[in-house]
């Protein structure tokens, strides 16, 4: 059953995913992929809200971006974005905001650094490569090799905002935390 | 609130949102079976057709279709190498159109019908404990809160900027999420006081 408060948080952090996505990307110097702060979004919804409403945060986004909002990064969106190669990622980020919660909240107790970095790399690299992968293999049609060989070289970008997510994530949920609260 | 729709007068922008969603689906389930590139080229041609029937601006309709264009020209290649050019042409074909009839769907529907619609495609779910009211009240929540946040991230940006901390990400989505949770407690107060219950 959900709370006003929970309505309140899962509406305003889908806002916050549509904010972070009019964030210029930062290039970061070593890796060729700038980071644009959405897929971070993904993690900080699970580490900050937990496993269901940040779940539930992610969903009420995308159904934004399929009614036809511009939100995705570069000012993407409508329907078309859950027909194409890559719907697979897209399609994945719920599932990964609801592992990282799960794991946040797991780890709730004795939450520290190391465990956010688990959380957030468990939800937001394994989870959406995963499902990622196999959405790619799928839709386009090629072998599951090739289509991971192709992803992987994401992973170096994915894996320094990991480590961002994980510090937002921890500063957070020091100064405002909303898991059991 | 400014959406992907286009304002035009044609037969495609005035039929149900719930109509266009369901020859999508349709469309996709038939799609699978055709593994012929000839028809699949046909059908592209005629979905684009589409488009000419619905008037809408040339310009705006390829840019909307540009990424896809791109990925079809790549997964091609990918094919063409690895497989063979004729599975790769009905694999590209394939996403192509489903992708081309979904971007149709989107710039000829206004936002405001695709609310109605998804939460009359919800209504069902009540059985199993979905409230439609709440999700009602999340989507109109959210879409409240998209200007006010990137006005937000604006200023934590331009404030950070003054104390040289414009590229880093965690200056400006820390104070984000914190001043953002602090207004949903405060909205929840207001929601509350007005005596909303939708249970």
């Amino acid at each position: 059953m959900l709370s006003t408060r929970d309505i309140v948080h899962i509406a305003l952090f889908a806002a916050i995913m549509a904010a972070l996505g009019l964030m210029p990307p930062v290039p970061v110097g070593f890796v060729p992929v700038p980071i644009t702060a959405q897929s971070m979004g993904v993690m900080l919804a699970g580490a900050i809200l937990g496993a269901k409403r940040g779940a539930l945060a992610i969903v009420l986004f995308l159904a934004l971006v399929a009614i036809g909002l511009p939100l995705l990064s570069g000012g993407r969106g409508g329907l078309g974005v859950f027909f194409g190669p890559t719907a697979g990622f897209l399609v994945s980020w719920p599932i990964g905001a609801f592992v990282t919660g799960w794991l946040t909240e797991r780890f709730w107790k004795r939450l520290n650094f190391g465990y956010l970095l688990a959380a957030c790399a468990a939800g937001g690299i394994f989870v959406v490569y995963v499902i990622g992968i196999i959405g790619l293999s799928l839709i386009a049609g090629l072998p599951l090799e090739k289509a991971a060989a192709g992803s992987i070289t994401f992973i170096p970008g994915d894996l320094i905002k990991v480590v961002i997510a994980a510090f937002v994530a921890k500063t957070v949920n020091r100064s405002y935390p909303v898991i059991r609260a | 609130m400014l959406g992907l729709y286009i304002d035009r007068n044609s037969a495609i922008h005035a039929l149900a949102p719930g109509v266009k969603m369901l020859a999508l689906a349709l469309s996709a389930l038939a799609l699978i079976a055709v593994d012929n590139w000839r028809v699949l080229a046909a059908v592209l041609t005629a979905v684009l057709g589409l488009f000419a029937v619905a008037r809408l601006p040339a310009r705006e309709v390829v840019a909307q279709l540009r990424p896809v264009l791109f990925l079809a020209l790549f997964f091609f290649a990918v094919h063409a190498l690895l497989v063979s050019w004729q599975s790769g042409l009905v694999t590209v074909l394939r996403f192509t159109i489903l992708v081309s009839l979904a971007v149709g769907i989107t710039l000829t529907t206004r936002v405001s019908h695709m609310v109605d619609a998804l939460e009359s495609g919800l209504r069902p779910l009540r059985f199993i404990g979905v409230n439609p009211a709440k999700i009602s009240l999340m989507i109109s929540l959210a879409i409240r809160f998209v200007p006010l946040l990137v006005d937000l991230v604006r200023e934590i940006r331009a404030a950070q900027q003054a104390r040289g901390l414009e590229r880093s990400v965690t200056a400006v989505a820390v104070p984000l999420i914190v001043k953002t949770l602090r207004m949903a407690s405060v909205l929840t107060d207001a929601i509350e006081a007005r005596g909303y219950d939708p249970d």
